[in-house]
C-alpha cells in the first residue's frame, strides 16, 4: 500500500482517536452545571477526568502535528481558511485548561463558581465548533484558486450546524456515560439518566447526520469503490444501540465502551466520505487537497510511519496504565487531606 | 500595519509569553523530582512537605506552560500558512515527533502525579515526576531541532516549490540546534534556581521553616552555580555556530560593520545604525571578538557592510539584548555563587540584604530568557530560514487583516489577564509557604 494512503488512514484515526479520548472529558465540562448539582458534586466530576484529560488533548496535538508533517497542504489550506473558528477553539482549550488547574487554587465559593462556568463553556464550545469545522470538512469547503473563500458564514450552512450540534451532543452523552461509571450515588443515577434521555435525541441526529453525510458528501461514491466502508456508519449505529442496551441493564462501563466505538465509527464515516480528499472542494474538485497533492514526500512519510511505529504502542501502553491506576470509583470524600488535584 | 507585521508581533507576543512558563517548567520540575526523590531515600517527612509546596507552584506555572503552547502550533497555519506549505515536509517532523514522544510522556505522567498520591508507591510517585523532568526537557530538544533547523537548515533539497527532507539523521544531528538546546535548557534551570532562591530567601528573611527553606536555598543555589557556569560554556558553543553559519547575526550581535581580522571587543559601543557605523567605540581588547567567535585572536570577523541591507538583522535590537543577556549572565555566576558559599558556611543570617537581592533578582533569569530569544529570532531576520526563505514570503496570504487584528487584540487581552492570574496565585502560595505536615500513611503500603 502506498504511503500517502497509509498517513490518510492514520491521519483519520488520530482525530477519531482524539474525539474518542478529549469527547468524554469534553462531555463531563459540558455537563458541569447539568449534573452537578452542588460544589461536592462538581468537584468529584472534574475529578474523574483529572488524571487524564491533559494526556487526551495531546491527541490533539499529535493529530495537528501529524497533519503539518504528513500533509503540509492540508494543514496550511485548512488552519488559514477557518483562522476565527480556529482562533476561538484555541481560546476555548487555553480557559478550559487553566480552569482545571485553577479551580481548585481558590478558596471562594465565588472563585469556583466562575471557574466552573468557564470550564463548562469553553468545553461547549470546543465540542460544537470542531463539530461544525468538521462537517464542513466532510462536505466540502468554498475553495477555488485563490483558497478559501468562504468567510465564517461560509461555515454556517445546515450540513455543519448540523455536525456542530450532533459533536455536542455526542459528547455530552459519552461524558454521562462516563460519570454514570466512574461515580457512585445520585450523581452516577442522575448521569445515566440523563444519557438515557438525550440518547433519543442523539439517535435522531446521528440518524439524519449519517443520511446526510450519506447523500451530500462523496461516502456513496466510496462505497461503491469499497463496500466494507459500509461498516463504518452501521458499526456507528450498532454502538448507538448498544449504549441503548447496556444502559437499560445499569451496565455503565459497557455503555462508555459502547459510546467510545459510536465516537470512533461516527468520525470515521465521516473521514471515509472524503477520500482521497482531505479538504474537498465543493466548487470544482480540481482545487481539493487530496492525499497526493497535499502530502509530503515519501522519504518524510517514511521517518514518520516508523516513528509512529514505535512510539505511539508505548503511548497507548502507558495511558492504558494510567486509566488503570485512577479505575476506581470517585467519591467525595476522596481528596480532602493530603492529596492535590482538583 | 499589515498582515505580516501583525502576524509577526503576534507570534513573537505569543512565543515570548509561553515562553515565561517554559523556562521554569524545565527547571523546576527536575528541582521537585529531586526533593520528591530525597524524601523516597530518608523518609524525612521535611521533603515530603517541600515536595509540595514547589510541586504546587510549579503546578499553576506548568498549566500555561501546556496551553500557550497550543497557540504555538496552530499559529504556523494559521498566520504562517505559506512557510508551513513550503517547509512542512522538513520543519513539521519534529513537532509531530515532539507531541508523540515528549508531550504524551509528559501530560499522562503529569496527571499520575497530581493524582497518584495514594494511587502508587512513592517511588512510583518520584519516578512519575522525573518522568515530567525527563520529557520537558525532550519536548525542548525536539522544538530546538525544528527551530535549530530555522537558523541552520540542513539535510534537505528545494523540490516540487517547498523544501524536502533528505536526510533526517542531519536534521536530529544539527550541531547548530544542539547547543542552542542546551543554552536553553540551561536559562530553564537558572529561572528555576533562582526562583527557588528568591522564594526561599523571602521565606528566610521572616525565619519562617528555616529548615525547610534552608535546604531549598542549598539545593537551588548548587543548581544555580552549576546552570550558570554551564550556560556561559554553552553560550560560548552556541555563538561558534553562529558564527560559522549565520554571519550577519553574529555582526549584529557584536556590531561589527567593517570586516577585519583580530577583531576587538569594545566595552563601551553604541551602534548607529543609519550610518552604518559605530557612533561609541571605547576601551577595546584586542581580538576578543575573533577569539569568541572563532577560537583565534587573529580570525577574520565578517561586517555588516559586506552583506546587501536587505540581508541584515535589525542592529541595534540584537546587539542591545545579547549584551545585556551576557552581562546578566556574568551575574548569575556571582549571586549564585555567593548564595552557595553563605549557605556552605552557615553564614545566611548575617546577611539580610543579600537575601533581599536574591528576592529581588527573580525576575532577571527571566528577561535574560527572553533577550535571548531575541537575539536567536531577531538576529534571523529577514530570513524564516535562514539564507534560504524570507520571513515576508511565509505570512497566509488569505488571512484578512481584521483578523489578525482581532486576534492580537484577543491575545493581548486574554494573556494579560492571564498574566495578572498566574501572578497573583504564585504569589499567593509562595507566600503562604508549605501545608502543615500531611497525616502519615501517604502511598497505599503506608509510608
Amino acid at each position: 500500500m502506498e504511503y500517502q494512503v497509509i498517513w490518510f488512514f492514520l491521519w483519520g484515526l488520530l482525530w477519531a482517536v482524539y474525539f474518542m479520548t478529549d469527547g468524554f472529558d469534553l462531555g463531563v465540562g459540558i455537563l458541569l452545571p447539568v449534573l452537578g448539582g452542588d460544589e461536592g458534586e462538581r468537584r468529584v466530576m472534574l475529578r474523574t477526568v483529572g488524571p487524564v484529560w491533559d494526556g487526551n488533548e495531546v491527541w490533539l496535538v499529535t493529530a495537528g502535528g501529524a497533519t503539518f508533517a504528513a500533509f503540509p497542504g492540508v494543514y496550511a489550506l485548512l488552519f488559514s481558511a477557518l483562522y476565527t473558528p480556529l482562533l476561538l477553539v484555541l481560546f476555548a482549550l487555553i480557559v478550559r485548561g487553566v480552569g482545571f488547574e485553577f479551580r481548585e487554587k481558590g478558596t471562594s465559593e465565588s472563585w469556583k463558581r466562575r471557574w466552573d462556568t468557564a470550564i463548562s463553556i469553553s468545553s461547549t464550545l470546543i465540542a460544537f465548533l470542531f463539530g461544525v469545522t468538521f462537517g464542513n470538512l466532510f462536505i466540502g469547503l468554498p475553495i477555488d484558486a485563490n483558497g478559501y473563500t468562504g468567510g465564517i458564514a461560509g461555515l454556517l450552512n445546515l450540513y455543519g450546524l448540523l455536525t456542530g450540534f450532533l459533536f455536542l451532543l455526542l459528547f455530552a452523552v459519552h461524558g454521562s456515560l462516563w460519570v454514570a461509571w466512574k461515580t457512585e450515588g445520585g450523581l452516577a443515577v442522575r448521569a445515566a439518566e440523563f444519557a438515557g434521555k438525550a440518547w433519543a435525541a442523539l439517535a435522531v441526529f446521528l440518524f439524519l447526520f449519517l443520511l446526510y453525510t450519506a447523500s451530500s458528501t462523496g461516502l456513496d461514491r466510496n462505497f461503491v469503490s469499497f463496500p466494507l466502508l459500509l461498516g463504518f456508519p452501521l458499526a456507528a449505529l450498532a454502538a448507538l444501540a448498544g449504549i441503548r442496551f447496556f444502559l437499560g441493564r445499569s451496565r455503565p462501563l459497557a455503555a462508555f465502551l459502547a459510546s467510545c466505538t459510536a465516537v470512533l465509527f461516527t468520525i470515521s464515516t465521516g473521514i471515509a466520505s472524503i477520500y482521497p480528499n482531505l479538504v474537498p472542494s465543493r466548487l470544482d474538485p480540481a482545487y481539493s487537497a487530496t492525499l497526493f497533492n497535499a502530502s509530503s514526500s515519501l522519504y518524510t512519510l517514511k521517518i514518520m510511519t516508523i516513528v509512529a511505529l514505535v512510539f505511539v504502542p508505548m503511548v497507548v501502553a502507558y495511558q492504558i496504565w494510567v486509566y488503570r491506576v485512577f479505575r476506581h470509583k470517585v467519591n467525595s470524600s476522596e481528596g480532602a487531606e493530603g492529596e492535590e488535584g482538583y | 500595519m499589515d498582515v505580516l507585521a501583525l502576524s509577526r508581533l503576534q507570534f513573537a507576543a505569543t512565543a515570548g509569553f509561553h515562553f515565561l512558563f517554559v523556562p521554569l517548567t524545565l527547571g523546576l520540575s527536575i528541582l521537585v523530582a529531586f526533593m520528591e526523590s530525597r524524601w523516597v531515600a530518608t523518609g524525612n517527612p521535611m521533603y515530603l512537605r517541600m515536595t509540595r509546596f514547589w510541586g504546587k507552584l510549579f503546578l499553576i506555572n506548568f498549566i500555561l506552560g501546556v496551553v500557550t503552547g497550543l497557540t504555538m502550533e496552530f499559529q504556523f497555519g494559521m498566520n504562517w500558512a505559506e512557510y508551513s506549505r513550503f517547509v512542512g515536509d522538513v520543519f513539521g517532523v519534529p513537532l509531530a515527533i515532539e507531541a508523540t514522544v515528549a508531550f504524551f510522556l509528559e501530560s499522562t505522567f503529569i496527571g499520575l502525579w497530581i493524582f497518584g498520591w495514594n494511587r502508587v508507591s512513592k517511588r512510583v510517585h518520584a519516578f512519575a515526576m522525573w518522568m515530567v523532568a525527563f520529557a520537558t526537557n525532550l519536548s525542548a530538544l525536539w522544538i530546538l531541532l525544528a527551530n535549530g533547523w530555522m537558523q541552520h537548515p540542513v539535510g534537505y533539497v528545494i523540490r516540487n516549490g517547498r523544501a524536502e527532507m533528505v536526510d533526517f539523521w542531519a536534521l536530529v544531528t544539527n550541531s547548530y540546534a544542539w547547543w542552542k538546546f542546551f543554552h536553553t535548557v540551561l536559562s530553564g534551570y537558572v529561572v528555576a534556581a533562582f526562583f527557588v532562591l528568591g522564594i526561599s530567601a523571602w521565606h528566610l528573611l521572616r525565619k519562617n521553616e528555616r529548615p525547610l527553606f534552608t535546604a531549598s536555598f542549598r539545593m537551588a543555589a548548587v543548581f544555580g552555580l552549576a546552570s550558570s557556569i554551564l550556560i556561559i560554556a554553552a553560550g560560548d558553543f552556541a555563538a561558534k555556530d553562529v558564527a560559522k553559519v549565520q554571519p550577519t547575526k553574529l555582526a549584529a550581535m557584536e556590531s561589527v560593520w567593517e570586516t577585519r581580522s583580530a577583531a576587538p571587543f569594545y566595552v563601551l559601543l553604541i551602534p548607529d545604525t543609519k550610518n552604518e557605523r559605530n557612533a561609541v567605540e571605547a576601551i577595546p581588547i584586542p581580538g576578543i571578538v575573533s577569539f569568541l567567535s572563532f577560537g583565534d585572536f587573529k580570525a577574520e570577523v565578517k561586517g555588516l557592510k559586506e552583506f546587501p541591507k536587505e540581508n541584515r538583522p535589525p542592529v541595534m535590537e540584537v546587539f542591545a539584548s545579547f549584551r545585556t543577556m551576557v552581562a546578566l549572565g556574568g551575574l548569575f555566576v556571582l549571586l549564585s555563587g555567593l548564595a552557595l558559599f553563605l549557605v556552605w558556611k552557615d553564614k545566611l543570617d548575617g546577611y539580610p540584604w543579600f537575601l533581599k537581592i536574591l528576592f529581588y533578582a527573580i525576575p532577571l533569569p527571566y528577561i535574560a530568557a527572553q533577550l535571548g530569544w531575541t537575539v536567536a529570532e531577531v538576529g534571523r531576520q529577514p530570513w524564516l530560514v535562514y539564507g534560504v526563505y524570507r520571513t515576508a514570503e511565509g505570512v497566509s496570504r488569505n488571512v484578512a487583516t481584521e483578523q489578525v487584528i482581532l486576534s492580537l487584540a484577543g491575545f493581548t487581552l486574554f494573556y494579560g489577564f492571564l498574566g495578572l492570574l498566574d501572578v497573583y496565585l504564585l504569589a499567593k502560595f509562595a507566600r503562604k509557604g508549605p501545608e502543615p505536615a500531611p497525616a502519615e500513611a501517604i502511598g497505599p503500603e503506608g509510608a
